[in-house]
């Protein structure tokens, strides 16, 4: 393992590629903290979203008009506003006003910047979920939950036998979509000083002043995280679609 | 290589005549006239489903899990219209690379409102020494403006060379040489994936901050460096537009003009292309309108656009209070300019649905 | 085959095409002369659809031999070849195919001055001369969306006449069309035939096909399983397969 961290000090020496995320141990700590932080911050982020998606999905079902009015709301409010916006409106506004004073006086927030990403992108993303799965559900015809309910199925497995099955099927190219942009908004937490992999990488630059050398580590990084993703839903996605159907 | 120079729809036009596809597979109208006709739809007319229910036989019957696939090739009618708009939408999102703006003057309404509020705040904290919220607002809507022209200005020119771009490399995307073609094709792919932001510090930081050309030196200001760095994500967002568009012409078009003589060039340019314009319009203003949203994000590299101008009259007025006035101020000032074309769009894509 | 003292125009031998696993044409033999009407009936799938566009150079062909008007169709492999070819064996098909974002008359003009790069003044006199054959002198500015399936099929016959071909194909061109409208794509064509055009048709219109066809022939499975003058394969089939398959339709 040595010899491949001693490579890249030869690669500087010879050629002048300066990535110390490789050969300086300090460095690579972290680098690679922030990336840990980038997955920590995308798997909580989709994790949470497909959470608020089903909930949205099942109150916008709900009879109760104003309930679904809050969630139309909700979905608007986050749909059609920039996600800076948004991570800004919850540190920022949100955040200042939910902070306690701690024993030296000084303001300290109750929530930290990590979950404040977390929530703000999750509801980001959450408001399109909510979306895809409503109108996944709406896609199921009466016809075939009543085919269901005559056969003596109960509301509770009419829903999880018949209902949710195509509706996930229906839904899931969107929501293929809809994660792969929440992967790369992560990248907004930098804004608020997440450490995750883009904050992390520029104290690198700062440090050691290679720009260049870890701008293209960092486009290669999220290539292939977003690609993985990409690559794993289309799999899925092509493995349970529903034939008849999709372009 | 097929003939008519497009291989990967061969196949497509091949099944057509060779192995039948399942009736939901196919055009509606093609299996009516077929009935109408008095066509026989017999066993004879249709192999597959002689061959599909003996294979069916065979295996036993088991149930299948929710993330199972389905039987290839049924052709039970198991979904509403619903699931296939659902599944086109996607598609056309997956196309753009971004969602849907989808902009009501309700949303301008609940604007107006949080600002409202945002100033009765304002107002009710100030001190009585303090003008009045609105006189405030006023004092700095010069300076904020000013940023605003700078937000415009970047999401225009980006939006210009980045459509550029994107058409030359959409085109690449459907040459008929291989290498262009997956050239192209991995370009594309990968700016796509690559987040704004971290194209955004890829030019702020790589770029120079002037050049010399001919002994001339040409300053690079950082927004047009920023607007370099947008233009890259809009260039792989319309290249994928682009070749979506032209695939989304029917193979019979290809087909027809093959057949009267025209040779590629002229059917792109003639046939296909034309056609392509109508379909590619509302997800290129849709994208105009996200760009022109996401122009914002260069406020982070320390461009002085509305964002970070905002930010500094904040720090500059130093009262509490006035952040909600402030920033529904400027998300106000997004809306009126982003609301015409969120509106234009719907109108042009339902024009399109109807027309389709 | 009918006793014809002109040369044949196209002549097919031995034509074989699989698409993947899928044999669709097993060995297909025929000739057409000159100003000849061939009319091709067979069960869905029979490989009808696929020969048609084998011979326009549509789909290439795995072996055997395809001359048209001149042409060894398997021997073409640039774009400048083939479309020498389709400059004179035209083809018409079931969906029609029009470029919905011309005019009928556009769509009629297009391909004369664009690709036979003629004087358009005299391909516009053209145009109007066959949208006034095929009966929608009227039509001539009306966009493909705005008119019925049999004025659109009109219009793309008379684009491929446009064209000036030694040789029709017409792919089924009545099947995606309702019963009332049929009639007048049949006349279209019947005029057609009148003028001594050489036609290939494939068609599910048996009345038709007995009506001005020299030679029938009947396809299944990717091979010509009977051909002959149309009285004698409809009347008198000699095949058991032929029979079965007029004793469905008709």
């Amino acid at each position: 393992m040595q010899t491949f961290w001693d490579w890249f000090r030869w690669l500087h020496d010879t050629t002048g590629i300066n990535l110390t995320i490789f050969y300086d141990a300090f460095d690579r700590g972290r680098f690679a903290s922030g990336l840990w932080m980038t997955i920590k911050l995308s798997c909580a982020c989709i994790v949470l979203s497909v959470l608020i998606g089903i909930a949205g999905a099942w109150l916008q079902g709900s009879r109760l008009r104003i309930t679904r009015k809050i969630v139309h709301g909700y979905i608007q409010f986050f749909r059609n506003t920039p996600p800076l916006v948004q991570l800004y409106f919850f540190y920022f506004g949100v955040g200042s006003l939910l902070s306690t004073t701690d024993a030296s006086g000084g303001a300290s927030p109750l929530v930290s910047n990590v979950a404040w990403a977390i929530i703000s992108l999750s509801f980001f993303a959450g408001a399109f979920n909510v979306e895809i799965f409503r109108s996944g559900i709406e896609a199921v015809p009466k016809t075939t939950v009543e085919a269901a309910e005559s056969l003596g199925f109960s509301r509770l497995r009419t829903y999880l036998f018949i209902v949710f099955p195509l509706a996930f099927r229906i839904g899931l190219p969107a929501l293929n979509n809809n994660l792969i942009n929440l992967i790369k908004t992560t990248t907004l937490a930098y804004a608020i000083a997440v450490p995750e992999m883009l904050y992390m990488s520029s104290q690198i630059w700062s440090d050691e002043l290679n720009v260049p050398e870890m701008m293209n580590v960092l486009l290669v990084c999220y290539f292939a995280l977003v690609g993985l993703l990409a690559y794993g839903m289309d799999r899925w996605e092509r493995a349970i679609k529903v034939p008849g159907f999709g372009a | 290589m097929s003939a008519t120079g497009r291989p990967e729809r061969e196949y497509r036009s091949a099944q057509h005549e060779g192995t039948p596809v399942s009736a939901t597979g196919r055009p509606e109208r093609e299996y009516r006239s077929a009935q109408h006709e008095g066509t026989p739809v017999s066993a004879t007319g249709r192999p597959e489903r002689e061959y599909r229910s003996a294979q069916h036989e065979g295996t036993p019957a088991r149930a299948l899990r929710w993330n199972e696939p389905l039987p290839r090739g049924t052709d039970l009618p198991v979904l509403l219209p619903v699931a296939a708009r659902v599944a086109r939408t996607a598609a056309a999102e997956r196309r753009a690379g971004t969602w849907t703006l989808r902009l009501g003057p309700a949303h301008g309404l609940a604007l107006l409102l949080v600002f409202v509020i945002g100033c009765g705040v304002a107002q009710a904290q100030a001190g009585a020494g303090n003008p009045s919220i609105l006189a405030t607002i006023w004092k700095w809507t010069p300076l904020l403006l000013r940023g605003f022209v700078f937000n415009l200005a970047i999401s225009v020119v980006a939006m210009g060379a980045g459509t550029l771009a994107g058409m030359l490399l959409g085109f690449a995307q459907i040459s008929l040489l291989r290498p262009v073609r997956g050239g192209a094709r991995v370009v594309t792919q990968f700016f796509r994936n690559a987040p704004w932001l971290v194209l955004l510090f890829y030019c702020m930081f790589l770029l120079p901050f002037q050049v010399t050309i001919f002994g001339v030196t040409i300053p690079i200001p950082d927004w047009l460096k920023a607007t370099l760095g947008l233009a890259l994500p809009v260039m792989a967002n319309v290249a994928e537009i682009v070749r979506g568009a032209v695939q989304s012409i029917p193979t019979a078009q290809w087909e027809s003009s093959a057949s009267l003589a025209f040779n590629r060039r002229q059917t792109l340019w003639m046939i296909i292309l034309p056609q392509c314009i109508k379909r590619m319009l509302p997800p290129w203003m849709n994208l105009y309108a996200i760009l022109t949203m996401s122009t914002v994000l260069a406020s982070i590299v320390g461009v002085n656009e509305m964002m970070s101008l905002t930010r500094q009259a904040l720090s500059a007025e130093n009262r509490p209070g006035l952040l909600l006035a402030f920033y529904s101020y400027v998300l106000l000032w997004f809306f009126v300019y982003c609301y015409p074309i969120a509106r234009w769009t719907v109108r042009l894509e339902a024009r399109y649905a109807v027309n389709q | 085959m009918p006793a014809t003292a002109t040369e044949p125009i196209v002549v097919i031998r031995d034509v074989h095409k699989s698409f993947g696993d899928v044999e669709v044409l097993k060995g297909v033999s025929f000739d057409v002369p000159k100003g000849g009407v061939i009319c091709i009936i067979g069960p869905s799938g029979s490989g009808k659809s696929t020969l048609l566009r084998c011979i326009n150079g549509l789909v290439p062909i795995n072996s055997g031999t395809i001359m048209v008007a001149g042409f060894h169709v398997e021997t073409l492999t640039t774009d400048q070849q083939r479309i020498a070819l389709r400059k004179k064996v035209s083809m018409v098909f079931q969906q029609y195919n029009l470029f919905p974002h011309k005019t009928a008359l556009q769509n009629v003009m297009m391909a004369p001055i664009h690709v036979l790069k003629e004087d358009k003044a005299e391909v516009h006199a053209r145009a109007i001369a066959l949208l006034k054959k095929v009966g929608l002198t009227e039509k001539a500015n009306a966009y493909p969306g705005e008119l019925s399936g049999g004025q659109q099929q009109r219009v793309a016959i008379a684009r491929s006449l446009a064209m000036r071909p030694d040789v029709m194909l017409f792919d089924e061109v009545t099947a995606a069309l309702d019963p009332e409208t049929v009639k007048e794509v049949l006349n279209t064509i019947r005029e057609l035939v009148k003028d001594g055009m050489t036609c290939m048709l494939v068609t599910h219109e048996m009345r038709f096909a007995r009506e001005i066809a020299d030679t029938v022939c009947f396809t299944d499975g990717g091979l010509i399983v009977e051909s002959g003058p149309p009285a004698q394969l409809f009347d008198h089939p000699v095949k058991d397969r032929t029979r079965a398959f007029l004793s469905q339709i008709l």
